[in-house]
């Protein structure tokens, strides 16, 4: 599996596309986006991550029990994130159909 | 039938003096440090619960002023879950059979296994070093701001046991996945495994995602409570409600850490009591792993009156429903396995008959707390203790009991004395029913619980309540009696006791420390009790 | 010795998506505040050095390279050159820890560590001591994690410059470089998520 050696050149062409990213992220975070900005710089943060896991890592080349590893991590962080903000995003709903504020303590 | 040979060579005394089994890496050795240190822990919990019954059984509080009664149930969850019930099957007998049920030496990582139960005794070290100075009273939950900004007693050193001993249960939980994948004997497939492997990986999984949750919460509160610093504090815009939530998304898995090695138990007892394969083993298998992803849903049906929005609520509660059904999925199929069997009334089995009872008592009473109604007129009283308590103590325990007498013959190469065993497997379902029982009624007629006092009409049942701890008491001290016993006195068990299938009845009992003279080769389906037949011994 | 090899890769990678989830608490933590407090996100970022979280972040990808380097190198057998490499990142990591340490110093020095001496005026100052919290808390567990993978660097590099490593027998410095390339990965979140929010708007 992991015994693959893979080119000098991929790892220079992963780490130049890491560092093209770098600078993007750096760059739009100073362009006014709107709400954008913030899952744009998300956006770019997955897309690194991903070049390292599956190139620096070598997932791409990995058994498929290592590729289903790491996605049961990702997958239950996300239902971390995913069912504690169902809560904290409904709190100002009304049952009876009101909306409120979504931040409720303040 | 002549009585067999106690095996001249085995783990047991392959080695000798104190060192070696200090520094064993034979997975076999680990589980019986890990029974001893464990069975101390329960002991001390225990201690903490008979104070608990002891005050309660007069209305006034006058055995315990409110602050030591505090720290006693406070004390009383954190060893029993902390240091008792999530290591108590996994550690010692998943630690043992796991190798052995698969046909290998020993785990993936014998030195990681070994240190796992290091990290185990340094974080209960500093847990008792907490009880020892004063105690915590903050209850086993934490729940901030009280444990942050508000209590002055041993958070910080009790936070750090917890933290550390967490690691000891990833790094266990670690161990037994890469096992399970990786050390299977030729022929074991998937599909021919135990269903106690299967309920150990799924086990592993909540182990291994949910526990670093909890430790990282703990790191938070301790760096709150240290310095003051907001996060769960809402004087200074934090939110104690996300405390809860981080919380529970390990703790309400924890109760699945606790009952899955325990089913895992049943399905094999269940089996070979019956004398008949498993039913619908596939469906048992999976409904393993579907409980531990499952339970990563339902968290915040303990915080249905924390203030979390209705809309959450009801995903939770639909949720918590959902998960009883890989639970009944279980049940049904022990009950179809049962079904025209040749029931054989072995102690290990009044156990498991012991398990069913309760654990469905547990399982159904579970229901009325998902509903979101029912929850809030519920909620905080002795309803939830009398649920929790015939899961963890009425489930998991039984089954723990359960496990220890059927295996007993292959760790100690020994038989109990029957009798006894039969008794105290009575003597813990009569006096579990008798002290948990009540606490229903007293939590629906509104009794609510972390009280040292009540009015007088609850006294009648309180006083049952007591009574039955003390035999349950009792029912929990003969075994340790007569098993110590029996290592001595015990008649020579031989290989296969009970006449049951499975590569650990195949070895000589105790084992050798490599297990097996030569790697087995599986070619049998699983539970062929039809094979096997009814022949024991 | 395969079936060895597999065993601690797949071990490797369970301890790792333990690790997600060991993070993950802190990253919820930030998402919720971030959700409720944007306007305490936006100023509290502004207190972080865009330049010097840009420098490192180059800095520790470059580090991810020359351990990706240092396994290539022992996969084919070239213990000096995978003992060069792992010095290489270390050096790198280094840096990177050197500049952490003037950050938090300057965080100091404007008594901005939350706790007792924190100091900050402005209506969010509460907000600002969570979001500065969280900044110590995640960056500090990350630093934790780079101290100790020093600890593994040096001693896998001890092995390369003994000769141990071969392209049968090279897991070692694979599974450094997992545990690296993890921490690499924790850091891209980080420095967009501290140092780039709402750096251009102010949501009210």
């Amino acid at each position: 599996m992991s015994g693959h050696v893979s080119p000098k050149s991929m790892y220079f062409t992963i780490f130049g596309a890491l560092m093209f990213f770098t600078a993007l992220t750096v760059g739009v975070a100073f362009v006014d986006l709107g709400h954008l900005n913030f899952p744009v710089a998300l956006a770019i943060a997955i897309t690194k991550a991903t070049l390292v896991i599956l190139f620096f890592m070598h997932v791409i080349h990995s058994s498929r029990l290592t590729k289903l590893i790491v996605a049961t991590g990702f997958f239950f962080l996300l239902i971390l994130f995913g069912l504690t903000m169902t809560d904290y995003l409904t709190r100002g709903i009304q049952p009876n159909g009101q909306k409120g504020s979504m931040i409720t303590q303040h | 039938m002549t009585t067999p040979a106690y095996p001249e060579l085995n783990y047991l005394n392959a080695t000798h003096g104190i060192r070696s089994w200090l520094l064993t890496k034979d997975h076999k050795r680990i589980a019986l440090l890990y029974l001893i240190s464990v069975t101390v822990f329960f002991g001390l919990g225990g201690m903490f619960a008979g104070l608990i019954r002891l005050e309660l059984t007069t209305p006034a509080g006058d055995l315990l002023a409110a602050d030591t009664y505090n720290k006693m149930f406070t004390m009383h969850g954190i060893v029993m879950i902390f240091f008792f019930l999530i290591p108590s099957i996994p550690a010692i007998l998943g630690n043992f059979l796991i190798p052995i049920m698969i046909g290998a030496k020993d785990l993936a990582f014998p030195r990681i296994n070994l240190l796992s139960w290091y990290i185990y005794i340094i974080g209960g070290s500093f847990t008792l070093y907490a009880i020892v100075v004063g105690g915590v009273d903050t209850g086993w939950t934490f729940y901030t701001p009280y444990s942050t900004s508000a209590s002055n007693t041993n958070v910080l050193p009790t936070g750090i046991g917890i933290f550390i001993t967490g690691f000891s249960s990833i790094l266990t939980g670690l161990n037994f996945i890469v096992t399970i994948h990786r050390m299977r004997a030729p022929g074991l497939t998937w599909f021919r495994l135990p269903l106690f492997v299967w309920a150990h990986y799924a086990t592993s999984l909540i182990q291994i995602l949910g526990t670093p949750v909890v430790a990282i919460t703990v790191l938070m509160l301790a760096a709150e409570r240290a310095f003051g610093i907001g996060i769960f504090n809402p004087a200074l815009g934090g939110d104690p409600v996300l405390f809860q939530h981080l919380f529970w998304f390990y703790s309400h898995p924890a109760v699945y850490i606790m009952i899955l090695p325990a089913m895992g138990v049943i399905s094999e007892l269940v089996a070979c009591f019956s004398r008949k394969p498993i039913f619908g083993y596939s469906f048992v298998a999976f409904s393993s792993l579907a409980i531990a992803v499952f339970g990563f849903l339902v968290w915040a049906h303990h915080m249905f009156v924390a203030g979390i929005s209705p809309y959450a609520a009801m995903v939770f509660s639909f949720l918590s429903f959902a998960v009883a059904i890989p639970s009944a999925v279980k049940t049904f199929n022990w009950a179809a396995t049962m079904y025209k069997g040749a029931i054989w009334l072995a102690s290990p089995m009044i156990f498991v008959f012991g398990f069913l009872g309760l654990f469905t008592i547990g399982g159904l009473t579970g229901l009325f707390l998902a509903s979101l109604g029912t929850d809030i007129h519920i909620h905080d009283t002795y309803f939830v203790v009398a649920h929790f308590h015939y899961i963890m103590v009425g489930g998991a325990i039984m089954g723990y009991l359960a496990g220890i007498h059927f295996y007993w013959p292959k760790i100690t190469g020994r038989m109990y004395p029957e009798a006894w065993a039969k008794f105290s497997a009575l003597a813990v379902f009569v006096g579990f029913n008798l002290t948990f029982f009540p606490q229903f009624i007293l939590g629906y007629m509104g009794m609510p619980r972390r009280y040292h006092t009540y009015p007088p009409e609850f006294q009648v049942l309180n006083v049952l309540s007591s009574a039955g701890a003390t035999i349950l008491a009792v029912g929990y001290s003969i075994p340790l009696i007569y098993l110590l016993w029996s290592l001595k006195y015990g008649k020579v068990a031989g290989n296969n006791p009970w006449g049951a299938t499975g590569l650990e009845w195949k070895t000589q009992s105790p084992p050798l420390t490599e297990n097996f003279t030569e790697t087995p080769i599986v070619t049998e389906e699983p539970y062929d009790y039809a094979r096997q037949g009814a022949h024991v011994g | 010795m395969v079936q060895q090899k597999e065993s601690v890769t797949l071990g490797m990678w369970v301890f790792l998506a333990q690790e997600v989830m060991f993070f993950g608490g802190l990253f919820m933590a930030y998402l919720l505040y971030r959700v409720w407090y944007p306007a305490a996100w936006a100023e509290g970022s502004q207190e972080l050095d865009v330049m010097l979280g840009g420098i490192n972040t180059v800095v520790l990808i470059g580090s991810s390279l020359t351990m990706a380097f240092a396994v290539r190198c022992a996969q084919l057998g070239q213990n000096k050159a995978t003992r060069n490499w792992l010095l290489l990142t270390l050096v790198l990591g280094l840096v990177f820890v050197v500049i952490k340490g003037f950050e938090y110093y300057h965080k100091f020095e404007m008594h901005h560590i939350p706790g007792a001496d924190f100091v900050f005026h402005g209506p969010n100052a509460d907000q600002i001591q969570i979001f500065l919290s969280l900044y110590f808390m995640m960056t500090g567990l990350h630093a934790l994690h780079m101290l100790i993978g020093f600890g593994i660097l040096a001693w896998i590099a001890g092995m390369a410059h003994k000769g141990r490593f071969s392209p049968e027998y090279y897991s070692h410095v694979e599974m450094a470089g997992l545990y690296w390339h993890f921490v690499d990965i924790v850091w891209i979140f980080l420095f967009p998520l501290l140092y780039l929010v709402d750096r251009v708007h102010h949501v009210g």
